[in-house]
């Protein structure tokens, strides 16, 4: 359930930002979330539901990204199959999450007046 | 404003933020490590299920070590002191971090907690995090490891049910091993098979603070942790 938290520190920066642009309402929330990041999604749309009642967003429309998880070789043998032990096929290198870790406040679109 | 025509109708902005929505806690966990690495003290993030056997391992941390290094403790609980109070009979100085009804740490939490206990004097901290195997994967808390006390009972499929919190895992200790010839269907291989399948560098070490079993090698791995850059360590250390 820490999507709740997750959304509350989110509400808090989007305060940060409208504020600084004087922005009278937030009309659209873009967000990244990696597949491998421990975030529930739909939880995560619900808590924005549940917060966004008379706060700057409360007409705004959340728009989710969703990012699949990539694991590739550190020094560059590509990517590794699926469902596989996380070490290069090619070196035997622990392997990088190089996508899927994002928890990440893209992009906001303010209304200012 | 409408610029074009000066209507006075409002303007749709697009503001690019591009920012981890936990820029904050990650902050704050930094602050921590930099506190940390000031006074030299090794931290570690100990998480795992309810009942996994956490507190039973610092307990058997502290009878191994009684008389060497200097342990504290910061337990996260949701409701009681219960777990402070048992590592408190082991010698070590322990504070409880009640969360309520959070079921994580964050670092802003331990940052707190650390203003209640003398910390500074201390070779290695332990965070023992909320019993949960999902969300404390997900916060910085400051720490130099994470590791995850995974016990025999709970199933060889643990690891691929909760990828997240074995993938940032630094060690895993098998806990309660003395229950295994209990537990014919319980193979350790295939717990292992299935931690190289979420860990990029799988380190597990079977314990049982009951017997003892094990205890001797997590305190040479714990012993192996340096801060606050290690150069390559022992055998099964992390490297960063």
């Amino acid at each position: 359930m820490h999507e709740y938290s997750i959304v509350q520190a989110m509400f808090d920066r989007i305060d940060q930002v409208a504020r600084e642009r004087r922005a009278t309402a937030v009309r659209r929330v873009a967000v990244r979330i990696g597949r491998a990041a421990g975030l529930d999604v739909s939880l995560f749309r619900s808590a924005f539901e549940l917060f966004r009642i008379r706060t700057i967003c409360d007409g705004a429309r959340l728009d989710v990204e969703e990012v699949a998880a990539r694991w590739i070789c550190p020094v560059g043998h590509g990517a590794l199959p699926e469902g596989q032990p996380l070490v290069c096929e090619v070196c035997g290198r622990p392997a990088r999450l190089e996508a899927g870790d994002e928890i990440t406040l893209m992009k906001l679109d303010l209304e200012v007046a | 404003m409408c610029d074009a025509c000066g209507c006075g109708d409002s303007e749709l902005v697009p503001v690019a933020v591009h920012e981890r929505i936990l820029a904050t806690n990650d902050r704050t966990a930094q602050h921590n490590r930099e506190h940390f690495h000031d006074h030299h003290v090794t931290v570690i993030n100990l998480m795992g299920s309810p009942g996994s056997g956490k507190t039973a391992v610092l307990e058997a941390t502290a009878r191994a070590l009684s008389g060497g290094s200097k342990l504290g403790v910061l337990v996260g609980d949701l409701a009681t002191d219960h777990d402070a109070q048992r590592v408190r009979k082991a010698g070590i100085v322990a504070e409880a971090i009640t969360t309520g009804s959070a079921c994580h740490l964050d670092a802003d939490m331990v940052h707190k907690g650390l203003h209640r206990l003398p910390w500074r004097s201390f070779e290695y901290l332990f965070i023992e995090n909320v019993g949960n195997l999902v969300c404390p994967a997900v916060y910085d808390l400051g720490q130099d490891v994470n590791v995850v006390a995974l016990s025999v009972t709970e199933g060889e499929d643990k690891p691929l049910k909760y990828p997240i919190i074995f993938r940032k895992a630094d060690l895993v200790l098998l806990t309660k091993v003395d229950l295994l010839p209990a537990l014919p269907q319980v193979q350790v291989e295939r717990i292992e098979e299935n931690l190289s399948l979420v860990m990029p560098k799988p380190v597990m070490i079977p314990v049982s603070a009951t017997t003892g079993v094990g205890i001797d090698q997590w305190i040479r791995w714990l012993k192996g942790v340096n801060i606050p850059r290690g150069a390559a360590c022992a055998i099964g250390a992390p490297s960063w």
